[in-house]
């Protein structure tokens, strides 16, 4: 039994938490709440040296300096586009670790319940690692971004759960030294890990992403039960349950279930589209002929996608707002709640190059506003303003609430090629009499049309 | 009571605590809400650090300190990401600010 005072200041930290989760739900007090969080994990980790009695100190304290070098330059160089898949990957070796603890405790479990506890903190902090590790390859398209289904992957994902479970049991019924028993349970809860999470389509990822957060969480909380750390508990379980609902609010912001974007693509029909790659016609133009378009328009509206963050031209597409707002247009941005690769991950990007919040118009208002602008100018996005989403309900993304880019005047869409989106989905709205495509790297085109706009 | 009931306890009033702190958050902060909360299961580290402290013999250790180092990872470079992401809707709060007329607190 640890100290009175330092079960005291864990049960500080855990409250800490929660302020923390509290605050990072709202834009003022976001940042003072990771901060609280950050300083309360810092508290416990000081007060875990000073009241268990450790060995093989100077070990654990290379580890964690080792931890620290890898982490902390990782987290400031990422490219903020690249962001996703670096919290995936931090989500996944953290369930990585919570796997790793319970099944060094197996052996020393007393009882039933912790026992359980153990069993089932190394099956799913398996999956959260391997799953992790498969959308970070995913976001990073080092494999591809459309579902993978494998031959009988229904079957293998099945008959890997059930051997999940039955070594679950067995284990729990050996008791205490079945090490290698446990080494086969995390083998095979990785590969249910990596079943689970490779026949989602790409644009689905993020919301697994979430669920796989959830995962971990309630890893860590089953660990904590086992070691008797209410700390552990109590921090794994916040996130547990807070990954969970956050996990439902983002489905429901695309239009989807969690079990159909899990299971969907087993249905089959999901690829709908995706060899259709047509020859038929599309109009294009010039820059000078869309600065003329976007001059001249009463109101434009922008629609941000993320072809403009890999383009970085975030700070090229504000200062042709600003061109055009001088001129009397009268300029926003519709935001996607899922734009870019993750929900709210444009307004991350937007924020980064100085836009105004107010500039930024969420999805419900944009909508209203779209059918009275003159031109919508189409960034990057696709999928976003995809109107199969509402009309073809054999495509994927049937159901998604989308942008309604197709109810404006004219469309203006820059693209650097006919590809389709991450979705791998065609998009009607090219070839829509009234839209007209400017080709060529955003960047460059938007460069083009700053000065094109400043030359009129 | 029977301390694993307590804990049991403590677990589930955890869960309508985690469930009502986020549920009414805007989906601006969808992204830095899920890597704070990313952040604050890599509190595993505690976990690592007291099971590699009490591990017997070297493969113990080993599991114990590759467990430490993923779960160090977890913690320290979730915070860090997440204060970049939220660094940079703080940038815009002046510029709000100059866009209103009426100036502010400052």
């Amino acid at each position: 039994m640890i100290p009175i005072w330092a079960q005291v200041t864990y049960l500080g930290a855990a409250t800490c938490f929660v302020l923390a989760l509290k605050g990072l739900s709202s834009p003022k007090t976001a940042r003072a709440g990771n901060m609280l969080g950050a300083a309360a994990a810092l508290v416990a980790m000081v007060v875990t040296f000073v009241v268990y009695e450790l060995d093989h100190l100077p070990w654990i304290l290379v580890a964690i300096a080792v931890g620290c070098a890898i982490g902390v330059p990782a987290a400031r160089r990422v490219a903020m586009t690249a962001m996703p898949q670096l919290v995936a990957l931090f989500n996944g070796v953290g369930g990585g670790a919570a796997g790793l603890v319970a099944y060094l405790e197996l052996s020393a479990a007393p009882t039933v319940f912790p026992l359980v506890a153990a069993v089932a903190t190394v099956a799913v902090g398996s999956v959260a690692f391997s799953g992790s590790v498969v959308t970070f390859l995913k976001l990073q398209e080092l494999i591809t971004t459309r579902p993978v289904t494998p031959p009988a992957g229904p079957a293998l994902f099945a008959a890997s759960l059930l051997v999940t479970v039955v070594l679950a049991v067995v284990l729990y019924a050996e008791g205490a030294d079945a090490a290698w028993l446990g080494a086969l349970l995390g083998v095979v809860a990785l590969v249910v890990g990596v079943l689970l999470v490779l026949p989602v389509g790409g644009a689905d990822v993020p919301i697994v992403i979430s669920l796989l957060n959830a995962f971990t969480g309630l890893a860590v909380a089953a660990s904590g039960y086992v070691l008797g750390n209410a700390l552990l508990l109590i921090g794994g379980t916040l996130v547990g349950a807070s990954g969970s609902i956050l996990t439902r609010l983002m489905a429901q912001a695309m239009g989807r279930s969690v079990v159909s974007i899990l299971f969907g693509a087993f249905k089959g029909g999901s690829t709908a589209g995706a060899g259709a790659a047509s020859e038929r016609p599309v109009r294009s133009a010039g820059v000078d002929d869309v600065a003329i378009m976007l001059a001249y328009a009463r109101r434009v509206i922008i629609v941000p996608g993320y072809g403009l963050a890999v383009a970085q031209a975030q700070h090229t597409v504000q200062e042709l707002v600003e061109l055009l707002e001088k001129r009397g247009v009268d300029t926003a941005y519709a935001i996607h709640p899922v734009a870019g690769r993750m929900p709210g991950h444009m307004n991350v990007l937007l924020a980064e190059a100085n836009v105004g919040y107010e500039q930024l118009l969420e999805m419900e208002t944009a909508n209203g506003q779209l059918r009275t602008a003159d031109v919508a100018l189409v960034v990057g996005a696709n999928d976003v303003v995809n109107p199969s989403a509402r009309s073809s309900p054999g495509s994927p993304i049937y159901g998604m609430p989308i942008l309604d880019a197709d109810q404006a005047g004219a469309v203006v869409f820059m693209k650097r090629s006919m590809r389709p989106g991450f979705a791998g989905i065609e998009n009607e709205l090219l070839y829509d009499p009234k839209t007209t495509l400017l080709f060529g790297d955003a960047k460059t085109s938007l460069t083009g049309l700053v000065s094109a706009v400043k030359s009129l | 009571m029977d301390p694993s009931i307590a804990l049991l306890t403590i677990f589930v009033l955890a869960v309508f605590t985690g469930y009502e702190v986020v549920s009414k958050v805007s989906s601006t902060l969808h992204t830095p809400l899920m890597s704070g909360a990313n952040a604050i299961h890599g509190i595993i580290l505690v976990g690592a650090v007291i099971v590699a402290g009490h591990a017997d013999g070297a493969a113990e250790l080993t599991v114990g300190l590759i467990a430490v180092v993923l779960a160090t990872l977890n913690l320290v470079g979730g915070f860090v990401v997440t204060d970049r992401m939220l660094e940079m809707f703080k940038t815009k709060k002046p510029v709000e600010a100059d866009a209103t007329p009426r100036g502010g607190a400052e």
